[in-house]
């Protein structure tokens, strides 16, 4: 469905995303993980032509067509949405506003309060605060907006920035199992996120980012028994020293 | 006491030709958060244009109005395109001075193309034409301003507030890449909104030809109107207008009972006070974002 090849993505001097390619099966869950500044958030950003001129090299093909270098306004037509990290939604329009704002590349009317109707049965909270102002909903209340928002244009393939972000992990779990509802009713998702442990519950596939870099790619489960990853995404120590703590720092062995 | 109501009833008629101004721009600053200098230039330019065309090829008043209009619109829609849009990494200041850079070449070449001498502008309505309601005058072409105001009001209320271009709008001022993210045609959004608040400063410009009519006929109106929208909270288009017609009347009672000299001065006088008392203006209902 997304295939990206090789793609490089500057700001200014700075190569931030340094020759990625990506293959993203239709109906399929793919989580990117990474530490801060891996380059995760600027990949799904050249994806969706938020930044100007970028990728500088490489090509992103979405159902056979090439959509690199393109408006984010045609991107969106085609079938992709995008939840940007930190919500981002219309502060001073209602909820219902923002939902509707969502659907606005759709002309059916009937269909689309048809399909705010289903969001306010994903989130019911959204339903009861309809009529207020998205500004003044809580961090939650808006990532659950932000998420309905990027349903209202039917995308065949959503991507999302780390949407556990500033989030309780009650919230988070209800987040995630929205996310697992969305991709049964057959959209395919790209997650990116902090929360290694909840994202690799969740995908079909992984891949680690570092330094602009896919260090490492595989199922979830290889992931998840992968030592590095263990160790450095979830936070499981395999071995201590016989003394009880740990004397050395393990280096990762894909460098 | 029916001094006092004339006095009331004038100022709002001074008052709607602020109110168009001032609808004009908030229209602009809704979408992009600039307030547009070149505006009350671009009324100007719309102005004269209905003038020549009514002087030179002798159209009637009715089929210069349209052509006016759409002369407005056009105008708006490309000095968005040619101008602003250009700008590299544009920040609000930049952008106003580009506005006031506009407002300048405009006024120059009016200047130059049809003098600095005062015209009179065909106008079906002679402006000294009055009428009376009881004991109280109002000029005719006061009373059909102040309704054109109140018409307009309402149609920008609606467009903005039910149309799904009004939503584009308020999405784009809010978060334009957000709005980007949602399919919406941010540039276009602008490019429209320009036209738009163009077609409304003309009409001002129009309305207010047939008293006086010369290259800075709009200066006046357009720092007036300027002064009311900033009064109603710059994003509201009802307080704009009541902002407007507000400052009509302060100004009107300020001339018959204090003073005629400095009638002029105490619009500024009152913004200072009211931006001092409530920064956000009388009407704003700004969400103010939480840290």
């Amino acid at each position: 469905m997304l295939n990206i090849k090789n793609i490089e993505t500057y700001y200014d001097l700075i190569c931030a995303v340094r020759g990625v390619s990506l293959r993203v099966e239709a109906k399929s869950i793919t989580a990117i993980l990474g530490n801060n500044g891996a380059g995760k958030s600027t990949l799904l950003k050249t994806i969706m032509g938020l930044i100007e001129d970028q990728p500088d090299k490489g090509t992103i093909e979405f159902c056979g067509e090439a959509i690199d270098r393109k408006d984010t306004e045609e991107i969106v037509r085609r079938g992709i949405s995008f939840v940007p990290e930190g919500r981002e939604v219309f502060e001073e329009l209602t909820v219902r506003e923002n939902l509707l704002a969502g659907a606005f590349i759709r002309k059916n009317r009937n269909r689309i309060d048809g399909d705010i109707n289903t969001v306010y049965t994903y989130f019911p909270i959204l339903g009861k605060r309809r009529n207020q102002w998205a500004g003044t909903l809580s961090g939650g209340e808006q990532q659950m907006l932000a998420i309905g928002r990027a349903l209202m244009s039917r995308p065949k393939l959503m991507l999302l920035d780390e949407p556990s972000l500033g989030l309780s992990p009650v919230l988070v779990k209800e987040i995630f199992s929205i996310i697992k509802t969305i991709h049964a009713d057959g959209v395919t998702i790209i997650l990116v996120e902090q929360n290694a442990k909840m994202a690799l519950s969740l995908a079909d596939t992984g891949y680690i980012m570092e330094n602009g870099r896919f260090v490492l790619a595989g199922t979830s489960a290889e992931l998840m028994d992968d030592e590095n990853v263990q160790e450095f995404y979830l936070g499981v120590r395999s071995d201590t020293s016989s003394k009880g703590y740990q004397r050395w720092k393990r280096k990762k062995v894909w460098r | 006491m029916i001094d006092f109501i004339q006095t009331i009833v004038s100022g709002i008629a001074a008052g709607s030709s602020y109110a168009l101004m001032g609808l004009a721009m908030v229209l602009i600053y809704k979408t992009s958060e600039v307030p547009n200098f070149a505006q009350g230039e671009l009324a100007l330019a719309a102005s004269f244009f209905a003038y020549m065309i009514m002087e030179s090829f002798g159209l009637s008043f009715f089929l210069a109005l349209p052509c006016a209009l759409s002369f407005a619109f056009l105008l708006g829609c490309f000095l968005e395109f040619l101008v602003l849009r250009r700008a590299k990494t544009p920040n609000i200041l930049s952008m106003i001075v580009i506005t006031i850079g506009l407002e300048m070449i405009l006024l120059g070449l009016v200047s130059w193309k049809f003098g600095a001498d005062q015209k009179t502008m065909p106008f079906p309505i002679s402006p000294y034409d009055s009428m009376a309601i009881g004991n109280i005058f109002i000029s005719t072409l006061e009373l059909v301003t102040v309704f054109v105001v109140l018409a307009i009001m309402a149609a920008l209320y609606l467009l903005l507030r039910f149309s799904k271009m009004g939503l584009a709008m308020k999405a784009t001022q809010q978060n334009t890449m957000a709005a980007r993210l949602m399919g919406i045609r941010a540039n276009r959004v602008l490019n429209l909104t320009w036209g738009l608040s163009s077609v409304v400063g003309a009409i001002a410009g129009l309305l207010i030809a047939p008293t006086l009519m010369h290259p800075y006929m709009m200066w006046d109106p357009l720092l007036k109107g300027f002064a009311a929208a900033v009064m109603g909270g710059m994003t509201s288009l009802p307080g704009a207008v009541s902002g407007a017609f507000l400052l009509g009347i302060i100004e009107n009672i300020f001339g018959t009972y204090i003073s005629i000299e400095f009638k002029a001065v105490v619009a500024f006088a009152i913004i200072v006070i009211i931006l001092c008392i409530k920064p956000s203006g009388l009407f704003a209902r700004h969400y103010v974002k939480k840290v």
